[in-house]
């Protein structure tokens, strides 16, 4: 079963949208060197109550018994915004159950004791045809009043994604940001002694479910880039020898090289629309950006010629400009080009090396590893003004947005171990938590929200 | 023999002192031994190694004539430049492929786990080919020479510390069957 015919399964149908008194986060304004940092007013949103969603007339589905199933979606919304760093929740585990006419009338009074800000409510009903619907409702306790009811229709194996848009709802209406749980990563998982590290293609969902290794480890796999539609995903595999990159059909368990060349290419990226494959290669040691066209019959468009190491990049939302990195200076720093390869010109000047630059899917930033000393990830704005490093540690590196260009995700590893873990920092740098993984991960690349 | 072993030991004692980006590695304060100009020694002797049990031409053989780290050259942070010892050592390569001119061989260009994924595959790549072009250039075949880049994904030496970074920092010639 794939994840687009999954997808398309999934059909969004909003039922009712209330009252629009609640409380929204609070934009404040900029200070005028740094970049726009959205600051949440946490004393109206934080506290979240999530009791287990109602199953009245409970059934066994495939994926299990509805009435756990109203339990477990509760406890995907509960630990999604929590994890958002935005908001501290309540339950499912420690709430009272409710009752299903208790859904739609919530007792207020009993959650203002609790005592909680904002209130998640829902039921979860089998139909006919044995899909779910789901039902998800966001009341404010202190105003009383109903913010905002979801529907969705979901096949039963489907059911986090209905608790990943349940959250996302919550989330996007309450902090006014995008949504992103729904999304999915793929990267890297290693394993064993760190001179014969195995290393194998993986993708899960943003929180780390629905895990499923790709490759087997016999060769080495490293850079994943879900493609924008996730039908493929480009990596980099030693499996005949020598490091290419290799775009794979989720869909056929296929894959194919991008470019027939002798030399080794690697740092692949998508262009926003995906139509576009971004790449380095090699020529007689000498690394320059190429592109490519995705369908896999264009010729590679050289986009850099600096004698020296250029590299990665990534290109800005609206797909006309490429942020990559370039040693041509006499260190690794990073430089902004068009789309074309005109007007390269260098953003980072901050001091020490600049490494691995992502172009925010907002726009408004550009993350990268900074070098100098030990490894530390941080944003900049796209001229390379309002540097603000994130992360603290002996080697953080390699970050990917969140589809809502406010989650950063990275790889940490430790010194003399070489154990690696996914690690994900919001834009203040102030909430950092890892990903859990079945063994170690690395090269995380996260994904557009799901179609 | 001891001649990496020294030079690391020097690499290490001299890298604090070196300004960072500084293109010569070799300085006055190494120690005459690694000017590598005595290679062949005991250990390559065939008739006192009961050179019976190693096939000539062979991979074995190669690592036994070279000498023991004889088969990698090493470099700083960032730098793939091939230093005076350095081409000692890839003569030595060049003067047993010149012995078995239907030998080919693999040059793994690698980095230390203290750089970027891509940007170290790449750099294991710029030094791989940097040993190639001074084999090529001292007589060896091009079409002989596979280079092979694996970045920071195989280490050497395991430590995170300068000593193993500069044991990791290689090419490394591997002959091919």
């Amino acid at each position: 079963m794939s994840l687009f015919a999954i997808s398309r399964k999934l059909t969004t149908f909003l039922l009712l949208l209330l009252g629009a008194q609640a409380a929204m986060a609070q934009t404040q304004p900029p200070a005028s060197d740094e970049p726009e940092l959205v600051e949440f007013d946490t004393a109206k949103t934080r506290s979240i109550a999530v009791p287990a969603l109602v199953a009245p007339a409970p059934v066994d589905t495939p994926a299990g018994n509805s009435a756990a199933l109203g339990r477990q979606i509760a406890e995907v919304i509960s630990s999604n915004l929590r994890a958002s760093g935005v908001f501290e929740t309540q339950g499912p585990n420690g709430l009272r159950a409710i009752g299903l006419p208790e859904v739609t009338a919530p007792q207020f009074g009993y959650w203002k004791a609790r005592p909680v800000e904002q209130l998640v409510q829902g039921f979860v009903r089998v139909g006919g045809d044995g899909n779910l619907t789901v039902g998800c409702y966001l009341y404010d306790v202190g105003f009383g009043t109903e913010t905002t009811r979801l529907g969705f229709n979901v096949p039963p194996r489907d059911w986090r994604r209905a608790a990943h848009k349940c959250a996302d709802a919550i989330y996007s209406r309450l902090t006014g940001e995008l949504p992103f749980f729904d999304s999915r990563i793929a990267y890297i998982a290693e394993s064993g002694p760190k001179n014969k590290r195995i290393k194998r293609l993986a993708i899960m969902d943003s929180d780390g479910a629905n895990h499923r290794f790709i490759t087997n480890g016999q060769s080495t796999a490293l850079t994943p880039r879900f493609s924008p539609n996730y039908k493929s995903i480009l990596y980099l595999s030693y499996v005949d020898g020598n490091p290419r990159i290799y775009v794979y059909d989720i869909d056929t368990g296929r894959q194919r090289l991008i470019t027939q060349t002798n030399s080794p290419t690697f740092a692949p990226r998508w262009s926003p629309d995906g139509q576009t494959i971004l790449y380095s290669m090699a020529v007689s040691g000498n690394t320059d950006v190429y592109k490519i066209s995705a369908s896999g019959n264009g010729t590679p468009v050289k986009l850099t010629s600096s004698p020296g190491i250029d590299v990665g990049g990534s290109f800005s939302p609206d797909g006309r400009q490429i942020v990559f990195e370039s040693d041509r200076s006499g260190s690794q720093q990073i430089y902004v080009m068009n789309a074309d390869g005109s007007n390269q010109r260098r953003i980072s000047f901050g001091g020490g090396r600049y490494a691995t630059p992502e172009w925010s899917p907002r726009a408004d930033l550009i993350a990268f590893t900074r070098i100098a000393g030990d490894f530390r990830v941080g944003t900049m704005r796209p001229d390379g003004s309002g540097e603000r490093l994130l992360t603290n540690s002996w080697q953080d590196e390699a970050p990917t947005w969140a589809p809502n260009g406010r989650v950063i995700q990275f790889f940490r590893t430790a010194k003399g171990s070489g154990k690696t873990g996914i690690w994900q920092v919001d834009l203040t740098g102030s909430k950092e938590r890892q990903l859990p993984t079945p063994v170690d991960g690395s090269d995380p690349a996260w994904g557009p929200v799901l179609p | 023999m001891t001649k990496n072993t020294i030079k690391m030991a020097a690499l290490l004692l001299v890298s604090t002192a070196l300004v960072a980006g500084c293109g010569q590695k070799k300085v006055d304060s190494l120690p005459p031994a690694a000017e590598g100009t005595d290679y062949g020694q005991a250990p390559t002797d065939p008739n006192a190694m009961g050179a019976g049990q190693i096939t000539p031409g062979s991979q074995e053989d190669f690592l036994q004539q070279v000498g023991q780290y004889g088969d990698r050259i090493l470099f700083e942070t960032d730098r793939f430049n091939v230093d005076a010892e350095d081409q000692a050592i890839l003569q030595r390569q060049a003067q047993w492929l010149a012995q078995y001119p239907g030998t080919r061989i693999t040059v793994e260009g690698h980095a230390d786990e203290r750089g970027t994924r891509d940007y170290n595959l790449a750099l294991g790549e710029r030094r791989a080919n940097s040993a190639k072009n001074f084999l090529v250039s001292i007589g060896v075949d091009a079409s002989r020479i596979r280079t092979v880049s694996y970045g920071k994904e195989r280490p050497s030496a395991l430590g995170s510390d300068e000593q193993a970074w500069a044991q990791n920092r290689r090419a490394v010639t591997v002959t091919v069957r």
